[in-house]
């Protein structure tokens, strides 16, 4: 196939300036499956989700507004609040943990050793594994009656316990055994890439100073990594939020729900608790938890230069716009009145023009 | 519209460019007309915009405003298989997984060419070029000079009557930059198609150019044989751009003919002014290291100056002197031969006609 | 960003074989590999006992006598509710679920990155944004429209459905690898074969295609063992006679009826860990480029 346009017509039709939406038309025919995903089933999707978190879908979507009521409903609901506090604890630790022991073993096999290819394989391998493989796993491992406490237990310590999965207060540290366990390779990985993107002549300079090693990579190893660190906390973070097929595997929430996560907590809902509008609003809430994750990371990212009032401004306008936008949609989908929100967007997505004409600017002069 | 059937005498012409990058405009207003069969330089500094007109021309690029002739056709949103022009690049550009031949004959297949036309043409423009050997090698067996010979010969398969030349020689070293600057110009005497060459080496565009075309900031600083572009530079850019080392500036006053600096006065005789009455103002004179005259010779010009040597740079064919005049510092090109030594005082001489007189402000040549 | 990992290490250098530093060195090293390699140890060794071997405990000694019923069980006799065709079923329909997702996906991204770094058109970096940004939302806030919209095309509970699925979700980060690849590319190539009047097809196909093979490779194992490892959107959009291979074995599993095969269950886990284990181990170097590149999202 070619797409060599047809011109016969010489010279005539050089002189003609084509219309631009039909310049090298397949560059946007071949873009059609991408345009589609990303504004109907991502911005579509979302928003649809979002929408229908003020109805009171119960087995089927229906638009019967109820205002915020399955948002109060969630935040009454226990198992929601025990699903947050999970995955705060879940994600801290994770976040801590994954990063200190990704830099370490990066660290460590950074040091000129043998059969670094064999160890970077070992630590490596769970990633390639499933969530699902790797709680079923872990579940064996931390089996009460065959697995580590059993071991220990017939080492001759007889009162040891080791039982996470089925005591509520430390289940949670159970999956993250796992977890870690999943994901530290990738993070050692992408440290080790950052590590061997550092300047060798650092270290030379390091030693002609006399400065240890340890003090190298704290004061001027780690600094140099920043964007290393951004890169794996962002990858971390986006899969803490994604959290699910572990916790299916692993505990199925349990013991009772004190192992439950916000994913599951969506899903419960949506296809078994036939309750969708408690489903899209919990969703919602992810959302809005990914959205306040990202920003500062944003800022890290491409607000270089940019004052930090500027870049807060900016994205509260740009919050402020979206949430007038949903507005609109909500409203005009409830058939509620529009004139406000309406009115609401416009005032807003006008200041954000002018303000980021007026950064843009700024950032241009200076 | 009549013009549009009307043969023209110019093989290229340009008629009021503009091309924009987003806001950043990179060319504006541009006229330029390329003779049939002329070699044209693009000579200019880094950024200057010569790769962009280059891409113009060739339809790579989509042009904001004006138009682009090529042979009498309005080519100016035809695409670039269209125009009849053929484009070599610094980088070459070959198609690395195919080999000589195949990248020789793509552009022939494109075009849907039977195929022992194809088989012709690729033999020709081999035996040209004595490429004949490497028709089966892929690129990557090629050293840097044949893959440019290479990518030289997918342009003349094509039989176009433009060829567009990006900076073609200066991935190459030194001696073969020489050699195949050589070849080229052999290679237009034996084609005699129109050639657009761009450079920002002096030596090629003074070696190879009919025209030269100097640019700066994405406009043309003039336009003129090299015989030209060196002796009446028309303003003060092309002046110090052409020529190395580059011209002596001395800052001073015209006035009723005569120059003065400082103390110093200079009777302007026989310097060939480009307007006949010339105001008093302040000026600049130029003068080229290479057009001081010392030694037995000085006798014979008009101006005599008494100068101390600072510093003495022996170049082998030549020596360069910095010698101050007055409070000046004075580049002189000297014989190789020459026997000077810093603190010595010799006496130089300085002919106006070959000198080069800008008005201050303007900086336009008087 | 992996290139780098592969041109040897740059750390200080330790000075005796055997000093002290190094003993501490490849002892922490030796002791951490130990709690990456414990759980495949226990599976392997817990999947080749027999189940009163099993009850007698020490879940970590080697089996007194090799047996492999338990694989065997788990491959053909497992019992997911009523089916009791092992593990075999949702082999099957991985690999169904696998090659076409994996060819799909990569068609399209593939095309989609050369499409923007080659071909831009007004709106396409914006699109482009949209699409990197889907990639942190949420897969929950996107899961009933998804439901809604194949019931729509009639592909609910189909594998049809669930390629599509896969061909979207793994959009993002397969355009944004493919994108940077062609990117790469020095533009000069893609204006020659312009002027030799080649047109948007042709020059994917026959001057950027040959040259992103390595790309490829990457993106199929990225792909393979991201498809084969997915969980949530196998429970979601297919029934339960098309599950996936993990679904299948989740519910083997943690299926409360019935007595625990302990030796069945890991001889299940180990059957459906073993393709992105074998691809891991295969690819090697690739591996590690194809989640770095994956890595460096944004
Ligand atoms: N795609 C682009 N987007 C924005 N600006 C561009 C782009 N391409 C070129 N420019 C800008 O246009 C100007 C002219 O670029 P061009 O490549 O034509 O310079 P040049 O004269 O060929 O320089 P060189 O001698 O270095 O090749 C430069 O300032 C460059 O930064
Ligand atoms: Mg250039």
């Amino acid at each position: 196939m070619s797409v060599v346009e047809d011109r016969s017509l010489q010279g005539a039709a050089g002189a003609k300036r084509p219309i631009r939406l039909f310049r090298n038309p397949m560059a946007k025919i071949a873009s059609i499956p991408m345009i589609l995903t990303a504004m109907v089933v991502f911005v579509g999707g979302t928003l649809w989700t979002v929408v229908h978190s003020f109805s009171g879908s119960k087995l089927l979507p229906r638009l019967n507004w109820v205002g915020f009521d399955q948002y109060e409903r969630l935040w009454e609901t226990p198992r929601w609040l025990i699903s947050i506090s999970n995955l705060a604890l879940y994600g801290i630790c994770s976040l801590i943990l994954t990063l200190t022991i990704g830099f370490v073993l990066a660290a460590l096999l950074d040091r000129k050793i043998r059969g670094e290819g064999v160890f970077r394989t070992i630590f490596l391998y769970p990633f390639a594994l499933s969530f699902v493989v790797t709680g079923i796993a872990w579940q064996w491992i931390l089996n009460p009656d065959f697995g580590l406490q059993n071991l220990v237990r017939e080492w001759g310590w007889e009162s040891f316990v080791f039982n996470p999965l089925n005591d509520p207060d430390t289940v949670m540290f159970g999956l993250l055994i796992a977890g870690i366990w999943q994901g530290s390779g990738l993070i050692m990985c992408i440290m080790l890439a950052g590590l061997r993107g550092i300047d060798e002549d650092i270290w030379k300079a390091a030693r002609v100073d006399g400065i240890g090693t340890v003090k190298t990579y704290i004061r001027i190893v780690i600094p140099m990594m920043r964007p290393v660190f951004i890169t794996s906390l962002v990858l971390i973070a986006s899969g803490i939020i994604k959290l699910y097929d572990l916790v299916v595997a692993q505990t199925n929430g349990g013991p009772g729900i004190s192992s439950e996560v916000p994913a599951k907590y969506v899903i419960e809902y949506m296809f078994r608790a036939q309750n969708l509008g408690q489903g899209f609003a919990a969703s919602t809430m992810m959302l809005v938890s990914v959205v306040i994750i990202l920003i500062p990371w944003a800022y890290l990212e491409f607000g270089k230069g940019m004052r930090i009032m500027h870049f807060l401004g900016m994205i509260a306008l740009v919050l402020l716009t979206l949430a007038g936008f949903v507005a609109v949609v909500v409203a005009w989908s409830f058939s509620l009145s529009l004139l406000l929100p309406l009115v609401g967007f416009l005032i807003c997505a006008g200041a954000l023009t002018a303000y980021l004409r007026f950064v843009k600017g700024h950032i241009q002069h200076g | 519209m009549s013009l549009e059937l009307g043969k023209s005498a110019y093989s290229v012409e340009i008629k009021q460019l503009d091309l924009a990058f987003g806001a950043v405009k990179v060319l504006q207003g541009l006229d330029l007309n390329i003779n049939e069969g002329e070699f044209l330089v693009l000579l200019g500094s880094s950024g200057c915009g010569k790769s962009t007109l280059l891409n113009c021309i060739a339809g790579l690029l989509e042009i904001t405003d004006g138009q682009i002739w090529i042979k009498g056709q309005n080519v100016t949103w035809a695409e670039p298989s269209e125009r009849g022009i053929g484009m070599v690049f610094q980088s070459y550009a070959l198609y690395p997984q195919m080999t000589v031949k195949g990248n020789l004959s793509f552009g022939l297949k494109n075009a849907k060419l039977p195929k022992d036309e194809i088989e012709k043409r690729v033999a020709r423009a081999a035996e040209i070029l004595q490429i004949e050997p490497l028709l089966n090698r892929k690129p990557g067996a090629l050293s840097g000079g044949q893959r440019q010979r290479v990518a030289i010969g997918r342009a003349l398969v094509r039989d176009v009557d433009v060829f567009l030349f990006d900076e073609p020689l200066s991935n190459l070293d030194a001696k073969l930059r020489v050699d195949l600057r050589v070849e080229l110009k052999r290679l237009h005497n034996q084609l005699q198609n129109t050639m657009i060459y761009v450079t920002h080496d002096q030596v090629e565009a003074m070696t190879l150019a009919d025209r030269i075309a100097v640019m700066k900031g994405g406009a043309i600083m003039q336009l003129g044989t090299p015989d030209e572009i060196y002796n009446k530079p028309r303003n003060l850019y092309v002046a110090d751009f052409i020529g190395s080392p580059s011209m002596n500036f001395l800052e001073g006053h015209f006035e009723d003919g005569r120059f003065t600096v400082d103390d110093m006065v200079m009777p302007m005789t026989g310097y060939d002014f480009a307007a006949p009455q010339t105001a008093n103002r302040p000026a600049v004179i130029g003068i080229r290291p290479e057009h001081v005259v010392t030694g037995e010779l000085v006798r014979n010009t008009p101006l005599r100056y008494k100068v101390d040597v600072d510093l003495v740079e022996p170049m082998g064919s030549d020596t360069l002197v910095y010698a101050k005049l007055g409070r000046h510092i004075f580049r002189i090109r000297m014989d190789g031969q020459a026997v000077v030594q810093a603190g010595e005082t010799i006496e130089i001489g300085v002919d106006p006609s070959r000198a080069s007189l800008f008005d201050k402000a303007t900086e336009d040549r008087l | 960003m992996a290139d780098i990992a592969m041109t040897g290490p740059r750390g200080p250098k330790p000075k005796k074989r055997f000093s002290r530093t190094n003993i501490f060195l490849y002892g922490t090293l030796i002791m951490i590999s130990m709690y990456y390699l414990l759980p495949l140890y226990v599976m392997i060794v817990t999947s080749l006992k027999g189940m009163p071997e099993i009850r007698l405990g020490n879940v970590f000694g080697p089996p007194l006598e090799i047996t492999y019923e338990p694989w065997v069980k788990a491959w053909s006799e497992a019992c997911t509710g009523v089916n009791c065709d092992g593990l075999s079923r949702g082999f099957w329909n991985s690999v169904n679920i696998l090659i076409p997702s994996v060819v799909l996906s990569i068609a399209i991204a593939s095309v989609n990155g050369y499409a923007l770094s080659n071909w831009k058109f007004k709106g396409s970096e914006v699109f482009f944004t949209i699409l990197i940004l889907g990639a942190f939302i949420p897969y929950q806030t996107m899961i009933y429209p998804i439901v809604i919209m194949l019931r729509e095309i009639g592909l609910m509970g189909d594998l049809g459905g669930l390629v599509l699925v896969h061909s979207v979700f793994g959009m993002p980060i397969l355009t944004l690898l493919f994108r940077n690849y062609f990117t790469s590319v020095p533009e000069e190539l893609f204006k020659a074969a312009r002027v030799d009047g080649a047109g948007f097809w042709r020059i994917y196909f026959q001057i950027m295609l040959p040259m992103a093979l390595p790309i490829f490779v990457v993106a199929v194992i990225l792909q393979v063992t991201g498809i084969w490892n997915d969980f949530l959107f196998g429970v979601i959009y297919t029934k339960p006679a098309t599950y996936p291979m993990t679904v299948q074995l989740n519910n083997i599993v943690n299926s409360v009826q019935g007595v625990k095969e302990y030796n069945v269950n890991m001889a299940a886990t180990l059957l459906t860990g073993l393709v992105p284990l074998v691809i891991y181990f295969l690819s090697g170097k690739l591996f590690v480029r194809g989640i770095a590149a994956g890595a460096v999202k944004g």
